[in-house]
């Protein structure tokens, strides 16, 4: 057993103009669950495309198990499971024809295959709909069944690529429990996701990546501190405290306010520690000095830096470059 | 991609159970790899399972044919042979020909919706022989030949056909038929993965099959068009396999142009098979 899932070295894909990978480099430890972030056309399906050999790399080189994605395909193939963006399932199939389908091709017999469907059927929830066309399956259930496939092959490594992207949030909530029992069993997994929220609450590392390169890699912990803890937004009663409330928040949180159009409210990024507890107390402490000075507050909030303020934040600082380099 | 559906909410709710994961990730002996045969035929079996859930998709090999047959056996029958049984035994191995033929070009048009769904980035990511999953459409798609010419083989008998070559010969004929279209498929399955959208196959295919079937030796004898028609009704290939199903089915075969046939099936494979390949590799 490697201790690294995998390595890529400098790896591109180029379609017309577009450099949609643009000099890669990704080392992916096994068996943990490694969170790719990024925008929307920041290259991350196209890399994951690439890592499952479904495409060709046009620079550089990449390993997944010590096995390159071009000369030996057919090795990476057997000890990868990709499931996509848009699910891959034969949508005029039932659940169960879809499962069996893909256990034949994997090899099995018959009534292997058939066992091995229901097994994946009962441990997904599925068994009641078993005999209903995928067409009819809401997004949750197709996810469900489109990973259930995925995994059918035992899989050492399993791409999810924006595995919740227009779920709602329950089977977002089904579908990141599935993805902590799978990395627990041992599964390596690499997830790529547009929100931060999922990065943290799934991946033990996580790559940011912009235009087709990586920006930042680390523990959830590392890159938050990097970008700021979150963001404390109060929401004043009178809209004339405001400059008051702001310097005792700036005060307490150790950082200045950000200019907000609404003038009741107070917007404050909190800077990070490392960790999520640290930005809670401050926060805490904060609200207790605004009530002691007679300010009354409508409304508060703590939220997660947003993807928007870690790229703002690794972008705006190049030391976080250097950062990934190591 | 909406979430919550009516259909979800009246079951329980599902939570996962990370022992029940686990066990199915219990890392088992994993099969062998199953055979470049196999691997067609289980494809294979999908494009039935796909018949049997969606039976609308059998309306072009079943009542397609029937409207050809019965359209121009009327239409032209009085006009081209005295009466309509006499052009019948003319005619019904060629209207056959043309039906079949005609329904090739769904072979591209299924490919391209099929690529267009996603579903073939799961069959291109697992570990098995690459063409299997074309091949295996085409399997699908003989059936379907197999049924149209059935089909028209039974409205033909009870329009009054008999064929001189009796069963041996309207089986060996279809049988021909079906090869040839088996290869002259790989032609629309390469456009399926060339062209955007289903509707420009179809535009391509009309395109192509429609002078093809119909400045042939179907409906009428050459010998009667002008000279440069004859010229390229005698190099059209739909010419020479209509030439052949004729002889087979009326007990004479004929063994040159069942040559001809044989060799355009192998050079129709040889080429488009690997050209359909590296569009689908590329894909």
């Amino acid at each position: 057993m490697t201790d690294t899932a995998i390595e890529t070295n400098g790896l591109v894909k180029v379609f017309g103009d577009n450099r949609a990978v643009d000099g890669l480099d990704l080392t992916v430890p096994a068996g943990a669950v490694f969170g790719v972030l990024g925008p929307n056309g920041a290259g991350k399906t196209t890399a994951v495309r690439m890592l499952a050999t479904l495409l060709r790399p046009d620079g550089g080189t990449a390993r997944v198990f010590g096995h390159d994605v071009v000369a030996e395909a057919d090795a990476v193939r057997s000890l990868v499971g990709l499931t996509g963006q848009y699910a891959s399932l034969d949508e005029d199939m039932t659940g169960r024809e879809n499962l069996v389908l893909i256990g034949r091709l994997l090899g099995f017999r018959k009534p292997a295959a058939r066992a091995r469907a229901d097994e994946l059927l009962e441990a997904f929830g599925l068994t009641a709909a078993a005999e209903r066309q995928v067409k009819n399956y809401s997004g949750g259930m197709r996810r469900r069944l489109d990973i259930s496939a995925t995994l059918l092959n035992t899989p050492r490594l399993l791409f999810l690529d924006e595995p919740t992207t227009g779920l709602d949030p329950r089977s977002r909530n089904q579908v990141w429990d599935i993805v902590r029992a799978v990395v627990s069993y041992g599964t390596t997994v690499l997830l790529t996701t547009q929100y931060l929220d999922e990065a943290d609450q799934l991946a033990s590392r996580i790559a940011v990546i912009d235009h087709g390169r990586l920006i930042a890699e680390g523990t959830p912990g590392e890159l938050k501190s990097s970008v700021g803890a979150g963001t404390v937004h109060v929401r004043l009663r009178d809209p004339g405290q405001r400059a008051d409330a702001e310097k005792l928040l700036s005060a307490a949180l150790g950082a200045t306010g950000t200019p907000d159009p609404d003038p009741r409210r107070v917007v404050i990024r909190v800077p990070g520690h490392g960790t999520e507890s640290g930005a809670a107390e401050d926060a805490a402490r904060a609200l207790s000095e605004l009530a002691a000075a007679g300010i009354v507050i409508d409304d508060f909030s703590l939220g997660q830096p947003s993807l928007d303020e870690v790229f703002l934040a690794l972008t705006d600082h190049p030391a976080t470059e250097k950062e990934t380099a190591a | 991609m909406t979430a919550t559906t009516a259909t979800e909410t009246a079951e329980p709710v599902y939570v996962p159970a990370a022992e029940t994961i686990g066990a199915v990730l219990d890392p088992r002996e994993r099969p062998a790899r199953p055979s470049a045969l196999s691997a067609s035929l289980t494809f294979g079996w999908r494009a039935v399972l796909k018949i049997k859930h969606v039976p609308e998709q059998l309306f072009d090999v079943t009542a397609f044919p029937i409207m050809m047959t019965l359209m121009f056996t009327y239409l032209f029958g009085g006009a081209l042979a005295g009466s309509t049984g006499e052009y019948l035994q003319f005619l019904l191995p060629g209207i056959m020909v043309q039906s079949v033929v005609m329904t090739t070009m769904y072979s591209g048009l299924a490919v391209n919706i099929d690529i267009a769904k996603g579903v073939f980035d799961r069959f291109k990511s697992l570990p098995i022989w690459r063409p299997a999953a074309l091949v295996g459409n085409l399997l699908g798609d003989v059936l379907r030949y197999v049924l149209a010419s059935l089909v028209i083989t039974v409205v033909g008998l009870i329009l009054g056909f008999r064929p001189g070559g009796g069963v041996m010969g309207v089986a060996a004929g279809i049988g021909l038929l079906v090869v040839f279209s088996f290869a002259f498929s790989w032609i629309w399955t390469m456009c399926g993965l060339y062209l955007r959208s289903e509707k420009s196959v179809m535009g391509v295919s009309m395109l192509v099959l429609f002078p093809l079937t119909f400045l042939s030796n179907i409906f009428v004898d050459p010998s009667t068009m002008p000279g440069w028609l004859q010229a390229f009704v005698e190099v059209n290939p739909i010419t020479r396999l209509v030439a052949a199903v004729r002889s087979l089915m009326s007990g004479d075969p004929d063994m040159g142009e069942l040559t001809w046939v044989f060799i355009a099936t192998a050079a129709l494979l040889a080429i488009f098979g690997p050209l359909t390949m590296r569009a689908y590799n590329r894909k």
